[in-house]
């Protein structure tokens, strides 16, 4: 691939990226939203950030599988409980680097 | 340290400082995913620059790895254009709900805005958003700090990222705990709580029986869908 062509694909790339993150914004924030609309999307948040991080926990990649003995989900009981105590987000990154290095030392 | 906060709470400075203390873990997390992406990107045959620029026009983590993959594999123009944007649709919701917080916004801002949202700084912002400390301005500044990161993290990468060690310091987990205690700021009841249960199971059933990255957008909708569901239908029996 020269670089004219990649340069292409990154444009068309970039297009269907930008566009799915555009166009709600672009499209919702003029006009009053219906109540369900927003009760309903007041309920993504909480559900994306566990769909994002659920299968990291409890399933091993190439081949998936289930599994409940990861470092990753050891580590995440006192990190979560950390993250419920202080409620801090830059502390809690720390504090979850630090254990999963430590697990993969000593683990 | 200044003398007044009560006048210059709201001065550029202190939303940039302020934009920023909340952008530094997601900047912290990025960092080694970004070397690490270089690095794949420079084996794929990849220089900085072309690194560099597919981290400006396309800005998206995981589509990136997936596309140097493809790249390196031979794959079709059509193909990887496809993949990026299964992958990167789950963005689409991120920016629904975004909306409910930005209405009435000029569609010059949004726009500016709207590059920046990545599932790091959606959760973010999301949160501060909520917690009602937060406006605008804070949020493009997390969203354009992360990017610049990104940016220069992938460059780094492709030029000097083979001589760090993978995994040096825990570092790759940085984003993983992130989320749980961005999570944790989520569950602001018990609705949440079983909206997360549902989107944790789900997401992760799908994730196991379908390849591919459509567990989240899948599990999230469903599980926001089951949980708006009984909450009106709690509502509804006491009324």
């Amino acid at each position: 691939m020269n670089f004219r062509e990649y340069l292409l694909l990154l444009l068309a790339m970039g297009a269907v990226t930008y566009i799915p993150r555009w166009l709600p914004l672009f499209a919702l924030s003029q006009r009053k939203l219906p109540q369900w609309l927003i009760d309903w999307l007041g309920l993504i948040p909480v559900a994306l950030l566990s769909a994002l991080v659920a299968p990291t926990l409890f399933a091993a990649g190439e081949p998936r599988s289930l599994s409940f003995a990861r470092p990753e989900l050891l580590v995440a009981v006192p990190t979560f409980l950390f993250a419920l105590k202080t409620r801090s987000l830059g502390g809690t990154a720390l504090v979850g680097m630090l254990l999963y290095w430590l697990a993969g030392k000593y683990l | 340290m200044n003398a007044h906060p009560e006048k210059t709470n709201h001065s550029k400075g202190q939303k940039l400082r302020e934009g920023l203390c909340a952008a530094w873990p997601i900047c912290l997390g990025y960092f080694p995913i970004g070397l690490a992406l270089g690095v794949l990107g420079q084996k794929a045959g990849l220089g900085p620059l072309q690194i560099g620029l597919m981290s400006v026009l396309v800005f998206a983590g995981s589509a990136q790895f997936i596309a140097v993959a493809m790249i390196a594999a031979g794959s079709s123009f059509g193909a990887i254009v496809t993949t990026t944007f299964v992958v990167n649709f789950r963005h689409f919701l991120m920016s629904s709900a975004m909306a409910v917080y930005l209405a009435r916004v000029h569609r010059g801002f949004l726009s500016l805005f709207a590059y920046g949202i990545t599932d790091e700084s959606f959760a973010v912002n999301m949160t501060r958003f909520r917690q009602g400390d937060w406006d605008r301005w804070r949020a493009l500044v997390v969203n354009h700090a992360a990017n610049l990161t990104w940016v220069f993290a992938t460059v780094t990468g492709a030029l000097v990222g083979a001589f760090i060690p993978p995994g040096a310091f825990g570092i790759d987990y940085a984003l993983v705990a992130m989320f749980l205690c961005l999570l944790v700021f989520q569950l602001q009841g018990r609705i949440y709580i079983l909206t997360a249960l549902i989107a944790g199971v789900f997401s992760v059933t799908w994730y196991l029986w379908v390849p591919g990255d459509s567990y989240v957008v899948v599990a999230s909708v469903a599980a926001a869908t089951v949980g708006y569901l009984l909450r009106r239908r709690r509502r509804g029996s006491k009324a």
